[in-house]
């Protein structure tokens, strides 16, 4: 269209720009919507979970958190019994899981041959990505009739007289109920813990930890002393991250809990967390006040994980020097 | 002073020790559960899995062909919606999102939903989909599996992307590209095997996970290859065949179990073994 002239090359580059321009905009918004994306599940399982639990929110107010009752005939429900299986739960299979993942992540930095590091690294990281419902079978046919015949009976001897503590561990040894859960759960956990305390162990410089071998410390007072203090908010992520990973777990909890509605003193009585109600109960759920405090029940647990996950990333993200990991 | 050196020498020898046995508890676990899956997995295993349908109660042998087929179908669908999702918004964290404060905070929250419960994204894919759509439905399980694979697709490729020297950025810069075309020419063509390992983690992830199947694909007992309507998967098969008394039906969950975690575990190993340099974590 434009006749041959001097400024026709410039006038084709500065139109070439200017396309460049806008496509590069329009680039950079769409790939914007796109991350977009991310967020607007996170709101969006937000909002949904509190609308569809409205009706058990208005009915049975705060008091929800605390009241241990859960019957579908009577229409009263009170998420006591699971919040307090998952939260003991956790707790156990952290208390079990966390002091096995600084043993391992202290063997793979500090000990380990260098040629094995990185195939027991990946061992470890296998366990991570077994299936939750492979550790539920698992924890059903093997696990859980070992323990009841092998381990449950001893401890109940050891233990089962002590004052104050013997409680834990009376009733039948069936094999299910929150011990066994626990178990299950920390050996689930122990990869992500593991992997991120070695990740933040490997962030301790060198010259830190050679001049405490240099005056003659020993392997264990080098972590103890210098990799430990050093790291010490990036650990508390890593376990931050296992408990959150612990809080929402649902198929392997489910098929070990035993999966009965009430709280029990005893480690060795079946109990239930939230996710494994709602995976028992959502699928037959009658419409009404038992769906909409199922939905409750599922919007505490995400308000929960997303707090604990929340501590979590920020811990790690400060503690490795940048965002995430 | 003597006493006090062999004091800590022990006390150096116990952590050690304690240290392998840790290590060697998880070890024993790794090999335990594989050691079950194949043994068990195993003597299930036979022709008839993959060629007939999951069996009615009561009756004789059955497969796993319909379950199968279901779960290849949602997964293939999930990650058709996940992969273009996650590697674009990965291009935005790692091209433009350097400095911005929406992307930080997209960041931490990819981050998050990363560990979320998948039964909470089965609960949000139910509300959302499943009533407004008028039932369960093979398309509500991918759309819940696509939301848990999204996060991983965009930490890997943006990770991966960032790993790309700024020079090849500013080498194509220099030669007047538009920035459309340095990210998707340049610089993804350059970390085009890790986005891929990316991509086959995040189905390596969703292959086994049950918990958002249960409220949206449901299960189907029948050979269906119909989105619209309930699907028959693995991983919801698995759980109700495990928790059944029928012999022949747990003997199924066991199969099926193998084959879940063998395809898992072989994309695991695959992947570290093939892209071994550009592993970090």
């Amino acid at each position: 269209m434009s006749e041959p002239s001097a400024t026709a090359g410039i006038d084709l580059h500065a139109k070439q720009v200017r396309k460049f321009r806008l496509q590069d905009r329009f680039f950079h918004h769409s790939t914007q919507i796109f991350a977009f994306v991310v967020l607007a599940a996170l709101v969006g399982i937000l909002v949904s979970l509190t609308i569809e639990a409205w009706p058990s929110l208005k009915a049975f107010g705060p008091a929800f958190l605390w009241t241990n009752i859960w019957s579908v005939p009577d229409d009263k429900f009170g998420a006591l019994a699971a919040i307090y299986g998952t939260v003991t739960t956790s707790v156990l299979a952290l208390l079990i899981a966390v002091p096995v993942s600084f043993g391992i992540a202290l063997f793979l930095t500090e000990t380990c041959p260098l040629w094995l590091r990185r195939p027991l690294g990946t061992a470890i990281e296998l366990l991570a990505g077994i299936p939750s419902i492979v550790y539920g079978i698992w924890g059903l046919f093997v696990f859980a009739p070992l323990f009841a015949d092998h381990i449950q009976p001893p401890l109940q001897a050891l233990l089962g007289d002590v004052p104050i503590i013997g409680g834990w561990f009376s009733g039948p040894p069936i094999g299910v109920g929150i011990l066994t859960a626990s178990i299950v759960l920390a050996l689930m956990v122990i990869p992500f813990i593991a992997s991120v305390m070695r990740d933040v162990f490997e962030t301790v410089p060198h010259v830190l930890k050679e001049s405490a071998y240099g005056i003659g410390c020993t392997n264990w007072e080098v972590v103890r002393n210098v990799v430990l203090p050093y790291t010490r908010v990036g650990v508390i992520g890593g376990i931050m991250l296992g408990l959150g990973r612990a809080l929402g777990e649902t198929m392997a909890v489910t098929f070990v809990i035993g999966n009965a509605n009430r709280i029990n003193g005893s480690l060795f009585a079946p109990g239930t967390s939230i996710a494994s109600t709602l995976a028992n109960e959502f699928g037959e759920a009658t419409p009404g006040l038992h769906i909409a405090s199922l939905f409750a029940l599922g919007l505490v647990l995400f308000i929960i994980t997303f707090i604990v996950l929340a501590i979590s990333r920020w811990l790690i993200s400060r503690s490795m020097g940048s965002e995430g990991l | 002073m003597m006493k006090l050196y062999t004091r800590r020498i022990w006390i150096n020898r116990i952590g050690i020790t304690l240290s392998m046995a840790a290590m060697s508890l998880g070890l024993i676990a790794l090999l335990w559960i594989l050691w079950t899956l194949f043994s068990k997995g195993f003597a299930a295993l036979n022709w008839d899995m993959f060629t007939q349908d999951t069996p009615a109660p009561g009756s004789e042998g059955g497969g796993l062909r319909n379950a199968i087929v279901g779960s290849g179908l949602i997964l293939l669908f999930s990650m058709l919606i996940s992969t273009p999702i996650g590697i674009l918004a990965g291009i935005y964290l790692a091209e433009f999102g350097r400095v911005s404060k929406f992307a930080s905070f997209t960041r931490f929250m990819t981050d998050i939903m990363l560990s979320a419960p998948s039964i909470v994204i089965g609960l949000f894919v139910y509300a959302l989909f499943v009533t407004t759509t008028g039932g369960f439905s093979g398309w509500a399980g991918s759309l819940s599996l696509a939301l848990i694979a999204i996060p991983v697709v965009v930490r890997t490729t943006e990770n991966m992307l960032k790993l790309v020297p700024t020079s090849l950025r500013e080498a194509a810069f220099a030669v007047g590209a538009p920035r459309w075309q340095v990210s998707l020419k340049v610089t993804l063509r350059a970390v085009k095997s890790g986005v891929v390992t990316g991509v086959l983690l995040a189905m390596a992830r969703i292959t086994g996970e049950t918990a958002p199947l249960l409220f949206t694909a449901l299960n189907n007992q029948f050979f269906s290859t119909n989105m619209d309507k309930p699907m028959g998967n693995l991983p919801v098969v698995i759980y109700q065949f495990a928790l059944s008394p029928y012999d022949n039906w747990v003997n199924l969950a066991w199969g099926g179990a193998l084959l879940i975690a063998f395809l898992v575990l072989a994309v695991n190993i695959g992947v570290r073994v093939v892209f071994r340099n550009k592993d970090k974590r």
